[in-house]
């Protein structure tokens, strides 16, 4: 019941905070006594940001964002400032600003981001304490992404999630009523489908997205990792070999040509009824469903999203592309940044910003989960449990050059790519993982 | 006026005169490139400043599989690429070098693939080579040639082959339009001489063409082995060096290593490790083809 009254009370107390500035949303959450920290920012007198975000993957969430920035504006009198760029150019630009120590004062990156350089950042834990207390908390995955040591250096803002996007009619012709939910009965429906002629497809090509996602998912699933606890590379274990073989069965399954995919790849390929099952973001059926074309829109009724199959370790271990929002040390106007990073996570930002974006962006607070994006269309509803059911990129070990390096490399996606294609054996494959990544692990 | 009397010092006066030019060089040539090469020697990270580490990291490329393949895949690319282009690249500028029909227009024709930017043709090929949709695959099909799509990135071999041609396409006009150019200097008098010496059209290509082309062959050989050598954006378009890292070019690992990556230090290593690649096809051309004995009809003693 007390999820219940959480939302109650987030119900009630959006009426108040409405027309609030974010900087005096702390009082009222503490006059409101639900054990939100207050939060106490004072924007700097003629404050200016500038902020670096990615570019959109769907155009409602530029729209959105920047209505949002303009009401954030209006009501603190702080002038903001936002570029957009392509999503791999953030790494770098980021890189640099914390580098040289000049640039925006926020930047939105991705994964390991702020652990690349966790001491140019501004401590935001009375920020990440604050949502986390009057949206629900953040899911545990967050707080890997978020925090550096017991301090919060980052906010987290969501990730573009994916689930397994598949033919409904393709599927109960292959003799499956419902998606399959673990391993087995995910391959069972591969062959199956194959049989029909109506393969599945997975990227297994250098794509940074896609390939990553599923490729972890499935190393993750069978009990494979990277590293331990500690940092240790075990990548080179029976638990991989497992997941290889399996990737091995599973990639006969899939259509000619999966190993030269990138990341478009697969939307065309299913688009065009190609395939019948791929890893991917909400953004294929959207495509189907504002398509012009007569042929793709027939399809928008036939699209099903389902989570990740769940393997032997018996949770998700999905890898979505996390984003967090940075703000750096060397800002003029920290305080203006915090506010305006609270801003954008309040409730009557975010809800609105979560909708335009049609999903595309799964909350880091669990509060958001009632959303009625999840709900409207109950297509979208399989997205909203990505970051709950998320595994860092750097399991089990830490975030840091090591993971980045060892993602960036393709180390992950290499090995499945080539035990799967049988250019070597499981053994081999996982051999030449464990050496490539013990390079970055450095052991 | 001791001023007067320095500025009219021919010495100074260009010495002065050629600062702004060497600022330029020194600030947007010699930094970057000593400032690269000093981070290949470091263990920088992005957001973080390295420390001298010597060759570290040059011995631990040295052992790294990638890339000592994404090495030889440089070098694969590169000769294959740079020969195939010269070759065509005479060939056609022989021919345009004849009266055409509509010759301008032709020419500039040509010069197309050239103009377009890399990234753009780069997207053609990308589709041309689709595993599902290529409109090569489509065709042989059709002609019932082949029975199944050919996966022109998904195979190791047949990927660099890709790659290569994309490469060529795209780089022949510039070798074809400067070599014409370089044609076109050729004083007509040597053929007519020769004609009446009775040379043949073999002896006449041979014996006045080639050597009085040697100059500009040097030169645009040489800028044609450096753009293929540093070719990164056709290759990142159409494999971001997959599959299985078989079309990884130096160029274009250094980028993921150094940027993507965050091992700045790395990145750049890899980066350094092309100069003494790129200065050896340098100094080739100037001392291997620019022999005035030769040019004029000698032989080497």
């Amino acid at each position: 019941m007390s999820n219940f009254n959480r939302r109650d009370f987030l119900k009630a107390s959006a009426g108040v905070a409405a027309g609030t500035a974010a900087a005096g949303v702390g009082s009222e959450a503490l006059a409101q006594g639900k054990g939100a920290p207050a939060l106490n920012l004072k924007p700097e007198k003629g404050a200016k940001l500038r902020v670096l975000k990615w570019k959109r993957f769907v155009q409602g969430d530029e729209d959105l964002f920047n209505a949002n920035i303009k009401k954030f504006s209006a009501q603190t009198g702080v002038e903001v400032r936002i570029d957009y760029e392509g999503f791999e150019d953030v790494r770098p630009k980021a890189a640099v600003a914390a580098n040289v120590g000049s640039g925006p004062d926020v930047i939105y990156g991705f994964f390991d981001d702020p652990h690349l350089y966790p001491d140019k950042l501004l401590d935001v834990t009375d920020v990440a304490n604050y949502l986390g207390a009057k949206y629900g908390g953040w899911y545990d995955v967050c707080k890997t992404y978020g925090m550096s040591g017991n301090k919060w250096i980052s906010i987290p803002l969501g990730a573009a999630g994916a689930t397994f996007v598949h033919r409904i009619s393709h599927m109960q012709a292959a003799g499956f009523k419902e998606f399959p939910k673990d391993m087995k009965g995910f391959l069972e429906l591969c062959k199956a489908l194959k049989a029909k002629g109506t393969p599945a497809g997975f990227a297994l090509g250098n794509a940074t997205g896609d390939g990553n996602a599923w490729c972890h998912w499935l190393v993750w699933a069978f009990g494979g990792r990277m590293v331990d606890e500690k940092n240790n590379v075990v990548i080179n274990s029976p638990e991989t070999i497992k997941a290889l073989e399996y990737a091995k069965e599973l990639y006969a399954t899939f259509i000619p040509g999966t190993l030269s995919w990138l990341d478009p790849n697969n939307n065309k390929a299913f688009l065009d009824g190609l395939i019948s099952v791929t890893n991917n973001g909400i953004s294929v059926y959207y495509a189907a469903k504002n398509a012009t074309d007569p042929k793709v829109k027939e399809m928008t009724a036939d699209i099903g999203h389902a989570a990740f199959p769940i393997g032997p370790v018996g949770r998700g271990t999905e890898l979505h592309l996390f984003t967090e929002a940075m703000i750096f040390k060397y800002s003029k106007a920290p305080q203006a940044a915090k506010a305006f990073v609270t801003f954008m996570m309040e409730k009557e930002q975010y809800e609105p910003w979560q909708q335009a974006s049609i999903g595309y962006v799964t909350q880091p607070l669990k509060a958001y989960e009632s959303n009625p994006i999840w709900t409207s269309d109950p297509k979208n509803t399989p997205y909203r449990d990505c970051v709950k059911n998320m595994t860092p990129n750097s399991f089990a070990g830490k975030l840091g050059y090591a993971s980045a390096g060892t993602m960036a490399d393709f180390v992950m996606v290499n090995m499945v790519a080539e035990a799967a294609s049988g250019s070597k054996t499981p053994k081999e494959a996982a051999e030449r993982a464990q050496a490539r990544a013990q390079r970055y692990y450095k052991v | 006026m001791s001023l007067s009397r320095f500025f009219n010092n021919r010495n100074t006066l260009g010495a002065v005169f050629m600062v702004p030019a060497g600022l330029v060089l020194l600030v947007f040539l010699t930094y970057p490139l000593g400032l690269g090469t000093w981070l290949g020697f470091t263990d920088a990270k992005i957001g973080r400043p390295g420390e001298w580490v010597g060759l570290e990291n040059f011995i631990f490329l040295f052992g790294d599989s990638v890339a000592r393949t994404s090495l030889f895949n440089t070098l694969f690319y590169t000769v294959v690429a740079s020969i195939v282009k010269f070759v065509f690249g005479l060939w056609l500028a022989l021919l345009l070098n004849k009266t055409l029909p509509f010759q301008s227009f032709v020419r500039a024709v040509v010069l197309l693939p050239f103009i377009v930017p890399t990234a753009l043709s780069a997207l053609a090929f990308w589709w041309l080579y689709d595993a599902q949709f290529s409109v090569l695959s489509w065709a042989l099909v059709k002609f019932g040639l082949i029975d199944t799509y050919i996966s022109f990135l998904g195979d190791p071999w047949l990927a660099r082959g890709s790659v290569i041609a994309a490469n060529i396409w795209r780089g022949v006009p510039f070798v074809a339009i400067t070599l014409l150019a370089g044609l076109q200097t050729i004083s007509p008098s040597l053929y007519e001489a020769a004609s009446l010496d009775g040379a043949t059209d073999w002896q006449k290509f041979w014996y006045v063409t080639l050597p009085m082309l040697t100059p500009i062959i040097a030169v645009v050989m040489t800028f044609s082995v450096l753009f293929t050598f540093t070719d990164f954006q056709l290759i990142y378009v159409l494999t971001r060096g997959g599959p299985l890292n078989a079309t990884h070019l130096m160029a274009t690992l250094s980028f993921q290593r150094g940027i993507l990556g965050g091992a700045l230090g790395e990145g750049a290593a890899l980066a350094t490790a092309m100069v003494p690649f790129l200065l050896a096809a340098i100094l080739f051309s100037y001392f291997g083809l620019q022999r005035r004995a030769w040019q004029q009809g000698g032989s080497d003693k």
